[in-house]
């Protein structure tokens, strides 16, 4: 019984460690933002990594996703003759749902990986104290420039796959199913409310945020070598995915209280 | 002049350094040597301001470096050129920015500037022609003398060395020991280095300290740690495995 309470007492404690430690280097970020100098180039050379190379695979994910959509849902929708409807189904849930949620998962997974392993083993192989005896603060030079490309080219890139994803529903609705164009494309844009679409960005830009605080900080206290940055690059894309998918139930409840 | 006074560090209930003092002289080379993992580098990153003591006091040339705020660290780090163990270059730069970081960090200075004082920095370790390559190009000696090319483009006052022969061949190694000699005697800047490779140790050291569970239990000159009657430096420096400082403890496992 003991034992049970210090384990208990334990693992709270540590809880609280690292949600502080976070909000700790959160705050810091939040802090260098406004601070000169502007690393423009390190923002560019960040964006490009983060967001452009990631337009592949979440092409391909959300193209699926929108044809996936399309042909469950015209599985259930041929019992009641409503096949036209699927257009408004992909639509909406593209854009509140999947489109945030399925591009934030394959950044934190890509990106928030790969922030972590570079940040972790620079940490282990001191090329952060490094930085540090330059008289440069780690938190301005690496974070930063990861955080701002994060919190832009997620919402950006969430765009996009709201977009492909209904192109994907398209493409089965009116190539296999056989809805007339002008009827897709009505049914595609009469039940959006441009709060489908806000709502959505919104949450991405606070997925943005989750997986780079958590990458970040994850990869400066990596510890242990080798090992301890793949300890760290998995504990950094499990723990975004709850939080993302956490944060996504918030939100939604919050949207839907609020601004109905 | 730096000052260590009852300098006190645990990492994880593990008391890594206890009470430690010793001063260190303007213009000298002080090396400092232990076993693995007895604190040696805790204790040059808390000479620098990169870990905080839990109680004690680092004295540099009158200032207090543990309670000093940000800017004053890095106004105190910039005095300071530091090697580490590993070099730790920056991976994603090339060697000019690597050497030049501070030039092109904090001082905006102009590209010939920049050029003009990374061959020199080069010239001072004996490479050149290698500005454009990345860190992982360079072979591990290389990559020290980098990284020591980078520690003095600051032009600093102090240099503090972490384990500057471990990780390369003998003869890599007594160059690095030469170029540290060099360096003491063109920059006139007072060093600490912490080794566990006596051949180094005996040749670069203008003095000697011994750092055993926390605490500094010797110093002197080389000589007169060759000559020494204690039982602990004596096991130390002669590389013995039996003695007072391995009491208790089996190698038989290891045969």
């Amino acid at each position: 019984m003991k034992k049970f309470a210090q384990n208990l007492g334990h693992g709270f404690m540590s809880f609280l460690r690292y949600s502080g430690g976070m909000a700790i280097l959160m705050g810091q970020t939040l802090f260098w933002i406004p601070v000169p100098p502007f690393r423009r180039k390190q923002l560019f050379e960040q964006m490009s990594k983060i967001g452009v190379d990631s337009l592949p695979i979440v092409s391909l994910i959300s193209l699926f996703t929108g044809m996936v959509l399309a042909l469950q849902s015209a599985y259930q929708m041929k019992k009641f003759s409503a096949e036209m409807y699927i257009a408004s189904l992909v639509a909406v849930s593209m854009l509140r749902e999947l489109g945030p949620v399925l591009t934030a998962l394959i950044v934190a997974g890509r990106v928030g990986a790969s922030i972590t392993a570079e940040i972790g083993t620079m940490k282990v192989t001191e090329q952060i104290d490094a930085l540090e005896t330059l008289a440069t603060n780690p938190v301005k030079y690496l974070v930063v420039p990861r955080f701002l490309a994060l919190i832009l080219m997620l919402p950006l890139l969430t765009a996009y796959a709201d977009l492909v994803g209904i192109i994907g529903g398209y493409i089965i609705g009116v190539y296999k199913l056989g809805i007339s164009h002008g009827m897709y494309m009505k049914n595609t844009w009469q039940p959006l409310r441009y709060k489908d679409f806000y709502t959505g960005l919104m949450k991405s830009f606070f997925f943005g945020v989750i997986t780079c605080i958590v990458a970040c900080y994850e990869g400066m206290n990596a510890d242990g070598g080798a090992e301890g940055v793949g300890r760290s690059t998995t504990a950094s894309v499990v723990t975004s995915f709850i939080l993302i998918i956490a944060s996504d139930c918030f939100f939604t409840a919050l949207f839907y209280f609020i601004a109905k | 002049m730096i000052e260590i006074i009852n300098l006190c560090k645990a990492f994880g209930g593990h008391q890594v350094l206890n009470n430690l003092n010793l001063t260190i002289n303007t213009g000298e080379t002080t090396v400092i040597i232990g076993r693995s993992g007895c604190g040696k580098s805790v204790l040059l990153k808390n000479i620098i301001g990169l870990l905080k003591p839990d109680s004690g006091q680092v004295i540099v040339d009158g200032k207090d470096v543990t309670n000093m705020d940000d800017k004053e660290l890095n106004t105190l780090r910039l005095r300071f050129g530091m090697l580490f163990q590993g070099a730790a270059l920056f991976d994603s730069l090339n060697v000019l920015e690597n050497i030049a970081f501070h030039m092109i960090e904090h001082l905006n200075s102009p590209r010939a500037e920049i050029d003009k004082r990374v061959k020199e920095c080069l010239a001072l370790v004996g490479l050149k022609g290698i500005e454009t390559k990345k860190p992982a190009e360079l072979s591990g000696g290389m990559r020290k003398r980098v990284g020591l090319a980078r520690a003095i483009c600051v032009r600093p006052s102090i240099m503090l060395y972490d384990e500057p022969t471990t990780g390369v061949d003998p003869i890599t190694g007594d160059a690095v020991n030469d170029l540290i000699l060099e360096l003491h005697n063109k920059l006139k800047v007072t060093s600490i280095a912490v080794t566990h490779d006596m051949t180094s140790a005996y040749k670069i050291a203008d003095r000697m300290a011994m750092l055993y569970k926390g605490k500094i239990i010797a110093t002197g000159t080389p000589d007169e740690f060759k000559n020494t009657k204690d039982p602990i430096v004596r096991q130390f420096i002669t590389g013995a495995s039996k003695g007072p400082i391995t009491e208790g403890i089996d190698f038989e496992h290891l045969i």
